[in-house]
């Protein structure tokens, strides 16, 4: 099709050429290519916001300054960034596989939802210890979004469902469950929300540090970012070095050689579902632990699932960079909060997305000017 | 609860839901898979109604929406087709992007008060029928009976013109379509536009006839990813997508409805008295297209009916085995 279009343009002296590449482009170029991809969204974006009334110089610098311009900030924006660490570890481990999980933000809210109910059944009294605690809500939170991740694996192993359209389903049925719970059962006093949990059941934050180290005063980072890491350090070792991460990777590029090789591609299915559920399941606990503090329906379906995607991709789904990259788009989220109009971030990220997705072209593709007569 | 009222609104609630299938049938059909639904739809709706507060005209208001949403849907075609990028990420892109993009753009119309809608009106002697005249001709929306002509049209252009023969071939086959002189991008780009138009006017549908106004994302709640849901429990046909749409209509309504009444089949009603089991009603929608697409998914096995061979694969001509 590029022989064609171009065609007209062998006139010219010189004309652009698309060729595939047959080698591995440099190791930086990946990189290079996704920078420059974010670089054009942010061009695009702010060409929209101008067009919307807004004025895109300010809200960018307003982004850098309201996420990266303090320790204070960007404790916040750390704080931002762990459910997305979490979701986006999620999502890459289901799509390493060629699963597309869409349903990380029902698996979170079902994670959410488990670790609450462990607090408010009550099912552990709350003078508990919090070591005891914390990590019966963590197992809790992540059985709960492994068993949301089951559902989809189940029927996309077992009747070949769909399982984009399975686990968004799955979504909305769980941000209902949710609201259920909230409104009818935990509710406090009538109000949109679970009363508050025992402090034995937060994750330990900086700021009670303060005492022995001033600095940390009043910063909300909380344990959530180490439970993150080491999520991501964990299925680093997964993927790269256990022989469950070959099979997963080998399905991923050729299923059908991973078949004949003798690997159980419906088993794996599962497994893999209820890992990704389990991750982001994990990120709700995390939420619900060390931020939200309640179960509440709003700050908790505020679409980490869907950045997770974004985040799992722009990686590469690679664990340790997802932590790099969910940070900044923690800034994005975070500052975004104030601009004006209300849907700039969630705009950025959908642009930033296309044009990452457009620019894997040119690691495919080799594009070359070259004279006519050499053509010829 | 009349059930001839619930009926009635379920056709023009499920309508929203037959435009969109039928425009993600002839994406997929060509082979391309556009999970971008929910998004075009969302545009749709919010510049249908800001045209219409602009214009004061509605019929404006669905041109440009089937207009903005099929542009929408080239960003789509563009990345899949000459790009050869992955279908299904793209198609998350576009539903980001457009909620994104309507977001931004519709900040302050849910503040914007009523605006005149799309005509209602009744069919003379068609709506004179027992039951069924009610229920599909008795005060609809000209959306919906247009969606009445559009089935069986698109029914008839798919399986019994060339131009639905061409469709087919560059869905199933398309290097042999290539063969025979078909444009296969041409096709693709084509139909992923038509697509993102019944999309935009899907769209319409909602802010301009069937829940008039502009809600941000709670504007379309999904209905476009359950548009997608029935096109694989329709097997990509027409037909079977119009059934599968109006039954979602109705349960849709009869989901609202059935949280009125202080009785039930002579028993309390349990809906009406714990208004909370009314978050296990708002699931069943969902829940549904989850079976549906079971049963769908069942079907196609048993019966080794399949999507278009195609879907999902980028063309690349001259690549071996395509």
């Amino acid at each position: 099709m590029a022989e064609t279009t171009l065609a007209k343009q062998r006139t010219r002296p010189w004309r652009i050429k698309i060729e595939p590449r047959l080698d591995e482009p440099p190791a930086w170029f990946p990189a290079a290519v996704s920078l420059g991809a974010v670089l054009v969204a942010l061009i695009l974006g702010g060409i929209l916001i101008s067009f919307a009334g807004g004025d895109p110089f300010a809200s960018y610098a307003h982004i850098a300054r309201a996420s990266f311009g303090g320790i204070g900030v960007l404790s916040d924006t750390i704080v931002k960034a762990t459910p997305i660490i979490l979701t986006a570890l999620a999502c890459s481990i289901a799509f390493r596989m060629k699963l597309w999980n869409i349903g990380a933000e029902g698996q979170f809210i079902m994670g959410a939802w488990g670790a609450s109910a462990i607090v408010l059944t009550p099912v552990l009294a709350a003078e508990t210890s919090r070591w005891l605690f914390i990590p019966v809500m963590a197992v809790a939170g992540m059985i709960m979004g492994a068993a949301w991740g089951f559902i989809p694996g189940y029927l996309k192993a077992k009747f070949n469902v769909n399982e984009i359209i399975s686990s968004l389903m799955l979504n909305y049925i769980a941000i209902s469950w949710a609201n259920f719970w909230v409104f009818g059962v935990w509710t406090e006093g009538g109000f949109q929300m679970s009363p508050m949990f025992p402090d034995t059941a937060w994750l330990p934050r900086l700021s009670e540090y303060a005492s022995s180290i001033p600095l940390f005063r009043g910063l909300t980072t909380h344990a959530g970012l180490l439970l993150g890491i080491a999520a991501a350090i964990v299925l680093w070792f997964i993927v790269f070095r256990s022989r469950w991460g070959y099979e997963i990777r080998l399905i991923g590029d050729n299923a059908r050689a991973a078949s004949y090789a003798g690997i159980s591609i419906t088993r794996n299915i599962v497994y893999v579902m209820m890992l990704s559920g389990a991750l982001a399941g994990l990120g709700g606990m995390s939420e619900v632990a060390g931020v939200v503090h309640r179960l509440q329906t709003a700050p908790l379906a505020a679409g980490y699932g869907f950045t997770g995607i974004i985040v799992a991709w722009l990686a590469k789904l690679n664990p340790l960079a997802i932590i790099l990259v969910s940070i900044l788009f923690g800034a994005l989220i975070l500052a975004g909060r104030e601009i004006q109009p209300s849907g700039v971030p969630k705009m950025i990220q959908g642009i930033i997305l296309v044009c990452l997705i457009a620019s894997d072209f040119l690691l495919r593709y080799r594009i070359r000017l070259v004279r006519a007569e050499e053509e010829a | 609860m009349d059930f001839v009222i619930i009926l009635q609104a379920g056709v023009a609630s499920g309508t929203v839901l037959l435009f969109a299938a039928l425009g993600e049938i002839l994406a997929e059909r060509s082979g391309v898979l556009n999970l971008g639904v929910e998004g075009m739809m969302l545009i749709g709706a919010m510049s249908a109604f800001s045209t219409t507060i602009a214009t004061g005209n509605p019929w404006i208001g669905v041109l440009v929406a089937m207009f903005v949403a099929g542009l929408l849907s080239q960003i789509h075609a563009f990345i899949v087709i000459t790009l050869q990028a992955d279908q299904v990420v793209s198609g998350l892109a576009l539903t980001l992007l457009g909620a994104g993009i309507s977001l931004v753009l519709g900040e302050g119309l849910s503040k914007a008060g009523t605006v005149s809608l799309m005509p209602n009106f009744s069919i003379p002697l068609l709506s004179q029928i027992p039951i069924l005249g009610p229920i599909f001709f008795r005060n609809q929306s000209v959306l919906v009976y247009i969606g009445y002509l559009l089935t069986p049209l698109l029914w008839y252009y798919i399986n019994h013109t060339r131009g639905g023969l061409h469709l087919r071939a560059v869905g199933e086959y398309p290097s042999a379509a290539d063969a025979l002189g078909i444009s296969v991008f041409r096709m693709r780009y084509l139909y992923v536009f038509i697509g993102g138009m019944l999309a935009g006017l899907a769209g319409a549908t909602i802010s301009l006839a069937v829940a008039p106004g502009w809600f941000s994302e709670l504007t379309t709640g999904g209905q476009g990813w359950i548009a997608v849901g029935l096109v694989i429990f329709a097997q990509w046909d027409p037909i079977r997508a119009a059934v599968g749409s109006y039954a979602f209509g109705a349960l849709r309504r009869l989901i609202l409805d059935i949280q009125g009444p202080l009785t039930l089949f002579g028993a309390d009603n349990p809906f009406y008295y714990n208004p909370y089991l009314g978050f296990f009603l708002q699931m069943l929608p969902y829940a549904f297209t989850v079976i549906v697409l079971v049963i769908g998914s069942r079907e196609a096995i048993r019966k080794r009916l399949g999507a278009p061979a195609a879907l999902g694969n980028p063309y690349i001509r001259g690549e071996r085995g395509k």
